[in-house]
């Protein structure tokens, strides 16, 4: 054994001993980086109020690159954290990889999906569709050109299932409303592009819309920045992101990966696993962001409405259809 | 397409060619003098940090841009270090500075603002507002040309016409000037520069120094004028479109302003008109967002013209062997 090899196997185990006894939840953020204002901010804040109130200490880590995946898994399982939850759906396919090799440890992966589910990771997701057809509403219902935009982020099933739900919500208060969409970009920097979020928001405007929704990241940022300088309103994703210009954000689709995190969290090695969670409006998974903020820009018609849709979507009644169901939106052709 | 759709979209080119013209002129000119630079794209995001940082404290983008100038030039003095006084390889030291830059400026960020490696948002004087030119207003309702007048030309930030003018102060400076000559000729045959009695470092240093500065403008234009504030990775590869901008050009300056607003116009087409229907098949939106690549490589093939490098380019400059 090489002086090298010892130096790892000796601080393995004082990681193994270490965690062994602490048993720690681990949290790994996607690529898009743990303070993106977005998805991956929200895991972070939910981590933390879980700390905050239970005094408690999680592992993390901001992954740089695909590659690092597995490792990052593997190391959390080995230094014996429990449960180790990863955000985004990338993580499917290495989680399902390596949670066989660690079946005391509990897995968690939040958007993402895999055929079958092992015993020891559970996957929960959100009805995006849900809380983006209600934002969808409230855009036709605020707009006054009859036209309203959407601007995704990389062009992947998920934001157009986004896309899909606030154009069906849209169509729902108006049959006749515009709908301009469009997306950043095909690659990973399609969610940190604030230039091309400008461009395509003007680009927008000139087409007529005077309401636009962004699920599009660090893109996003630059669809709410031009829209408040232009004069028009804008939609946030993920997180509130109503603060970021106060007056003129109408309002902001959460998507609360901060309450699966802490519930995940608050269950420790207890976590029920082997299936899917789903959160929707009935959940509180998904929803719109009303605070101080948007309060002048919501008008008592709209609040009327979003909570009439929302107790039909939940009772089933309204059925808001996913992109996934068969890979199209009958509301926007993409 | 309606005439004011074509201004629209010509509006957007000019916005979006401007920092690429910026870049592909400061690559022009530490090209031109034998440094390959790679390094572009760290520079104008460092830039584009430093810029709305300053610019956020102080209140003043002036402030904001002298600063983010600084940053530039001062990567660019490492990259001259590496490069011209240690004799490094050029593409590897680009490369680190690319690497230092897209890390530094989250970090910095973040130790500083705390909002996840972005600046806040800048407001007022904190950011170069569009100006006005004159009669703009008056002349608006003339047919064609008020339209184009008001739409096009005026409305953007200074910057962007600084940067159209440093077009042909490119070219008088590179064809017009003592400077320029020199500059071209220790891009070509440093030895012959040398034995002339003028010094090659001090002219390879002078136009690293340039580089650095155009990137500077460019990426405080990203930050401060169409945006307001950094955020992470923003430059979204702009730095290496120039670059292929700049062979598409074959280093020189009038060329490099037509490949700029070409490569601007894609991009503005591809904003616009996200699949292009020609009725019996459809562009995707990827075609036209590799274009420019596509375009330099052609280029570089030979098929179209040639694209003939400065001789002396990548080569540090020994004097004795």
């Amino acid at each position: 054994m090489t002086l090298m090899q010892k130096f790892l196997g000796a601080a393995a185990g004082v990681a193994l001993s270490a965690g062994a006894a602490l048993a720690e939840p681990a949290l790994i953020f996607d690529l898009g980086g743990k303070f993106d204002k977005s998805f991956n901010e929200a895991a972070f804040n939910g981590a933390q109020r879980w700390a905050e109130e239970t005094g408690g200490k999680f592992l993390e880590i901001e992954l740089q690159s695909e590659a690092q995946r597995e490792q990052a898994l593997r190391r959390f399982a080995e230094a014996g954290a429990n449960p180790v939850i990863t955000t985004g759906f990338a993580f499917a396919t290495p989680v399902e990889a390596v949670a066989g090799d660690y079946p005391d440890t509990k897995f968690v992966n939040i958007d993402g999906w895999m055929p079958e589910v092992p015993a020891n990771v559970q996957l929960i997701g959100f009805q995006e569709h849900q809380g983006s057809y209600l934002v969808g509403m409230m855009a036709a219902m605020a707009s006054k050109t009859g036209t309203v935009g959407f601007i995704g982020g990389m062009d992947i099933p998920l934001i157009r299932h986004f896309g899909c739900g606030y154009a069906q919500g849209a169509k729902a208060v108006n049959p006749d409303i515009k709908i301009v969409a469009n997306m950043t970009g095909t690659t990973p920097t399609a969610w940190n592009d604030p230039v091309k979020g400008s461009e395509l928001t003007k680009a927008q405007i000139a087409q007529g819309a005077d309401v636009i929704y962004a699920a599009a990241g660090g893109t996003g940022v630059g669809v709410l920045q031009t829209a408040a300088d232009e004069g028009i309103l804008s939609i946030g994703v993920d997180s509130n992101q109503n603060h970021l210009h106060p007056g003129k954000v109408l309002t902001s689709m959460l998507k609360r990966v901060d309450v699966a995190v802490y519930n995940s969290m608050k269950a420790g090695a207890d976590l029920e696993t082997g299936g899917f969670t789903i959160l929707g409006l009935a959940e509180d998974g998904v929803g719109v962001a009303m605070d101080e903020n948007n309060a002048s820009l919501v008008t008592d018609e709209m609040k009327a409405a979003v909570e009439d849709a929302r107790a039909k979507i939940i009772s089933g009644d309204i059925n808001v259809v996913a992109y996934y169901e068969n890979d199209s939106c009958p509301a926007h052709d993409f | 397409m309606d005439f004011m759709t074509l201004l629209q979209v010509l509006d957007s080119t000019v916005r979006l060619a401007t920092p690429l013209l910026l870049a592909c002129l400061a690559g022009l000119y530490s090209e031109r003098a034998g440094i390959f630079d790679i390094g572009l794209e760290g520079k104008m995001l460092a830039a584009a940090f430093f810029s709305a940082a300053v610019a956020y404290m102080s209140g003043s983008v002036w402030l904001g841009l002298l600063a983010g100038i600084g940053a530039s030039v001062v990567l660019s003095i490492l990259h001259g270090l590496a490069s011209i006084t240690f004799r490094g390889n050029q593409l590897i030291s680009g490369v680190a500075i690319n690497f230092l830059a897209a890390g530094m400026t989250v970090l910095v960020a973040q130790s500083w603002f705390a909002q996840g490696g972005r600046t806040p948002s800048l407001t007022g004087a904190a950011r170069f507002d569009p100006i006005t030119l004159p009669l703009a207003e008056t002349l608006q309702n003339v047919p064609i040309l008020g339209p184009i007048y008001h739409e096009l030309i005026s409305g953007h930030s200074i910057l962007v016409y600084l940067a159209f003018l440093m077009v042909p102060g490119t070219w008088w400076l590179l064809y017009r000037t003592r400077f320029g000559l020199r500059l071209r000729a220790v891009g070509e045959n440093p030895a012959a520069v040398d034995t002339a009695g003028v010094s090659v470092v001090a002219l390879r240093y002078a136009a690293v120094l340039i580089c650095g500065v155009l990137c500077g403008i460019a990426g405080a234009y990203l930050a401060t004028a169409l945006q307001a504030g950094f955020v992470k990775d923003m430059t979204a590869g702009r730095g290496f479109i120039a670059l292929a901008a700049l062979i598409f050009a074959k280093w020189r300056p009038w060329y490099a302003l037509s490949a700029c607003l070409l490569f601007g116009l894609l991009q503005a087409v591809a904003l616009r008109y996200q699949n292009i229907d020609l009725g019996s098949f459809v562009i995707p939106v990827q075609v036209m967002d590799a274009l420019p690549y596509i375009l330099t490589v052609v280029i570089l093939a030979g098929f179209v013209g040639r694209a003939i490098p400065p001789r002396a380019g990548g080569e540090p400059y020994v004097k004795e062997r």
